[in-house]
C-alpha cells in the first residue's frame, strides 16, 4: 500500500527538519533490509509468542451478543498482551530493529502511557536506555503508568508546553531526537509521523488482523462482516484493518474520540472535524484553525487525544474503504461500564470508544452477521479517572 | 538576480530573526525598523506556529505569546506591507509548512510577492518535499531557502546545488536556542556547502554573542541570530526596539 516515497494517496511523506533526514533514511534502509531477514523475523515471532503472549484471543462475547440482539460479537483481546495493550507489538518490532541498527537508547512519546510502558518494557528486556515524553496533563490523568515506566527503568519527562498532552509529547520527542541521533532510536507509537514510521508501525501491528482472519476462519468458517477499532493516531485500527483491506466485503470502522461532541471545540475527531494539513512529519487530516494553527483537542481518553490521524487512514477515508465515526466521552464511559458488567472485561477507555459504536450498530444488524471489535488495551489504568468522571472522589 | 543577494553585498550579513506579533505587531514593526537602522542586512520574520518542532523554549514561548495576542497570517501580511513603505532590505518569512499549506500555498506565496517578501524558510520542508512549494515560489519569484545540517553529509551537494537565495546552515544538532559552545566542525561543513552552491550561506542556531558571530562569519557569508533577540523582546516587551537596536549594532559591528 505504501508508495516508494512513503505516500498513501496524497498523504504521508517526510516533512522533517533536515537534521533528521539522514536518520529517517537510515531507518528506512534498515527496515527494508530486516523486514525480509529470516533471523529478524524469527526473533520477533519468538518475542511475540513467548514474551508478549501472542496470538491474542478472539473471544466470542456471548452475553453481549444476546443482550444487543443483533450480529455476533467477537472481541480481539489485545488487552491480554503483556503490558496490557497492542502497543507491545510495535515496540518489540522497533526495539529489535533499533538494536540491530546499533542503537542503545530508545525515546518515545506517550499519551495514555501504554506506549510508554511498552517501550520501557522492551528497553528493560533488551538492555537499552529509555526516555519517555508525556504531556504533564497526561502524567496526572495516568499517574499509575508514570510509575510503571519508572519501575521499568525509564526516565519520564513531563512536557509542559502547549496543551501538555500527546501532541506536545510527540513534538518534544522529535526535538530530543534532533539533538541526539547517533545512539538514539525514536520509537514512535502510532502509524504517524514521517515515512517510514507509518509503514513500520502498521507492519508490526498487522499481526492483529492476520490473527483475526485465521481465528474467524476457525470460528465461523468465513470472514467477519465488520471489523472495528478505536482510532487516534490509528495503530490498533490499522493493525486490525490491514489484512482485510483487499477483502472489500469486510466493513472497516475506525472510532474517533469526539470528546464532548463534534459540534464543540472539545473534540479530537480528526476525520470528522479536521482538514488536510502538514504536521508531525506527515500530510494528513488535522484539527486546526483557518490559519493552520493546530487545535487544542480534547478527549477523556489520553490515548486518542491527538489532533491528527495516520496517513494511511486518511487515504482509506479518501477512497471510501474505511469509515470513521465519532464517539463522545459519555458514550465511551457508558461502554466502559457496559463491557465490564456484561462480559467481565474492563476495556481501556480508548477501546471503549469502539465498544460504544458497536452498541449503536450491532442491534440493527442481522443475527447471522459477525462483528469483530478490537479491545486495544485493558482498562485498569482508567478506573480512577472514570470513577472521578462519575463523581466519585478516589485517588490511585 | 534575487533581491536577497543584496543582503550579502555589505560585508558579512547580519540576519536577525524576529517572531511577528510578540508582544504585538506594532512593536514588531518598530523592532524591525530599529534592527534595520542598526545595520541588519536581511530580516527573518517568524510567523508563529502553534507547535514549532524545530524551536527551543525561547522561540516556542514567543510563538505562544504572539498567538495569544491574536496574531494571524493575514495581520502579518498587512504589517509587512506597512513595513515595506520604509524598509528596503530583503525580508524572508520563517514558518512551518502547515501555515503556508493551510493558507493555500499559491495564495500564500502570491501574497508574499505582493507585500514584498523575498524568501521563505520552512524548517519542516526538506529537499524531498520542496516540489509542491517550488512550483509557486518559482512562479512568484520568491526564494525557497534550503537548510543544511551537521547531519546532512552526503545530502549536502544535492541540496546546495539547487539552493536559492541563501543557504541556512544549521550550526548544531537539536533545536534553536542560545548555546555556550558550538562543537560542529563549521569550517568543513561550510567548505562542503560552498563547493556545491552558487548562493551565499549563513549560519544560525545557537549564536548569541559578538564573539561567536565573529568566529562564524569567518566561514560563512552571514550569521543568523534568533533566540538571543527574542529573549530581549521577551524581557523588554513594548520597550524592546531600542534594546534590539543596541544588540544588532553590536553584532553587526563584530562581523563587519
Amino acid at each position: 500500500m505504501t508508495n516508494p516515497n512513503g505516500r498513501f494517496g496524497i498523504h504521508g511523506g517526510q516533512y522533517m527538519p533536515e537534521t533528521l533526514m539522514n536518520a529517517v533514511i537510515e531507518l528506512e534502509e534498515a527496515y527494508n533490509h530486516f523486514k525480509n531477514d529470516p533471523e529478524f523475523n524469527k526473533e520477533l515471532t519468538d518475542l511475540f509468542n513467548n514474551y508478549a503472549g501472542r496470538p491474542s484471543l478472539l473471544y466470542y462475547a456471548d452475553k453481549m451478543t444476546k443482550d444487543l440482539g443483533g450480529a455476533k460479537i467477537y472481541l480481539k483481546r489485545e488487552d491480554l498482551n503483556h503490558t496490557g495493550s497492542h502497543k507491545i507489538n510495535n515496540v518489540l518490532g522497533q526495539a529489535l530493529l533499533a538494536k540491530k541498527m546499533g542503537k542503545t537508547r530508545l525515546i518515545a512519546e506517550t499519551g495514555a502511557g501504554q506506549h510508554g510502558v511498552a517501550t520501557a518494557t522492551a528497553a528493560a528486556l533488551m538492555g537499552m536506555e529509555c526516555v519517555v515524553f508525556m504531556g504533564e496533563e497526561d502524567t496526572k490523568r495516568q499517574a499509575l503508568n508514570v510509575y510503571r515506566m519508572r519501575l521499568l527503568g525509564a526516565t519520564v519527562i513531563p512536557v509542559k508546553n502547549g496543551t501538555a498532552t500527546l501532541k506536545d509529547a510527540v513534538s518534544e520527542a522529535m526535538r530530543e531526537w534532533t539533538s541526539r541521533i547517533s545512539d538514539t532510536h525514536y520509537c514512535l507509537g502510532s502509524v504517524m509521523g514521517p515515512h517510514p514510521f507509518p509503514t513500520i508501525v502498521r507492519d508490526f501491528q498487522a499481526v492483529i488482523s492476520k490473527e483475526i482472519k485465521q481465528q474467524m476462519m476457525e470460528a465461523e468458517g468465513r470472514l467477519p462482516d465488520v471489523v472495528m477499532a478505536c482510532c487516534g493516531g490509528g495503530s490498533n485500527a490499522i493493525g486490525s484493518f490491514y489484512h482485510f483491506i483487499e477483502d472489500k466485503d469486510v466493513r472497516l470502522i475506525g472510532c474517533e474520540a469526539a470528546g464532548r461532541g463534534i459540534d464543540t471545540f472539545e473534540t479530537a475527531a480528526t476525520i470528522n472535524t479536521g482538514r488536510l494539513g502538514i504536521f508531525h512529519g506527515m500530510k494528513s487530516y488535522f484539527c486546526q484553525d483557518e490559519f493552520g494553527q493546530i487545535a487544542p483537542v480534547y478527549s477523556i481518553s489520553a490515548g486518542l487525544d491527538y489532533p491528527g490521524i495516520g496517513p494511511e487512514h486518511a487515504y482509506l477515508h479518501d477512497i471510501g474503504r474505511a469509515e470513521y465515526v465519532p464517539v463522545t466521552d459519555d458514550e465511551a464511559v457508558n461502554a466502559f461500564e457496559y463491557l465490564s458488567r456484561t462480559e467481565g472485561i474492563i476495556p481501556a477507555i480508548e477501546s471503549a470508544h469502539a465498544v460504544a459504536h458497536a452498541i449503536k450498530i450491532v442491534p440493527e444488524m442481522d443475527k447471522n452477521k459477525t462483528v469483530v471489535i478490537t479491545i486495544s488495551g485493558r482498562g485498569d489504568k482508567d478506573c480512577a479517572a472514570i470513577a472521578r468522571y462519575r463523581g466519585e472522589d478516589i485517588n490511585e | 538576480m534575487s533581491n536577497i543577494a543584496k543582503a550579502f553585498e555589505n560585508g558579512k550579513a547580519f540576519i536577525p530573526f524576529i517572531t511577528c506579533g510578540d508582544p504585538d505587531l506594532d512593536t514588531t514593526l518598530k523592532i524591525v525598523k530599529e534592527a534595520v537602522r542598526a545595520g541588519a542586512d536581511l530580516i527573518e520574520l517568524g510567523i508563529p506556529f502553534s507547535d514549532p518542532t524545530a524551536e527551543g523554549p525561547v522561540i516556542q514561548a514567543a510563538s505562544d505569546r504572539a498567538l495569544k495576542a491574536g496574531t494571524t497570517t493575514d495581520k502579518i501580511f498587512e504589517m509587512v506591507a506597512k513595513l515595506r513603505e520604509e524598509v528596503t532590505i530583503p525580508l524572508t518569512f520563517m514558518t512551518y509548512a502547515n501555515v503556508v499549506f493551510s493558507y493555500g500555498a499559491e495564495r500564500f506565496i502570491s501574497r508574499c510577492k505582493e507585500v514584498g517578501i523575498d524568501g521563505l524558510v520552512l524548517p519542516d520542508i526538506p529537499y524531498e518535499e520542496k516540489e509542491e512549494f517550488l512550483d509557486y515560489t518559482k512562479k512568484y519569484d520568491v526564494d525557497l531557502v534550503s537548510l543544511i545540517a551537521p547531519t546532512s553529509e552526503d545530502r549536502i551537494s544535492m541540496i546546495a546545488s539547487e539552493a536559492e537565495g541563501y543557504i541556512y546552515i544549521v550550526s548544531s544538532l537539536g533545536v534553536t536556542g542560545v548555546r555556550s559552545k558550538i562543537t560542529t566542525d563549521i569550517a568543513s561543513l561550510t567548505a562542503q556547502v560552498k563547493a556545491a552552491s552558487h548562493v551565499p550561506c549563513a549560519i544560525g542556531f545557537g549564536i548569541s554573542t559578538p564573539e561567536q558571530a565573529k568566529t562564524m562569519s569567518q566561514y560563512a557569508d552571514g550569521v543568523i541570530v534568533g533566540s538571543a533577540i527574542v529573549k530581549i523582546i521577551a524581557e523588554y516587551g513594548k520597550d524592546a526596539p531600542s534594546h534590539v537596536y543596541e544588540y544588532v549594532k553590536s553584532m553587526k559591528d563584530a562581523i563587519r
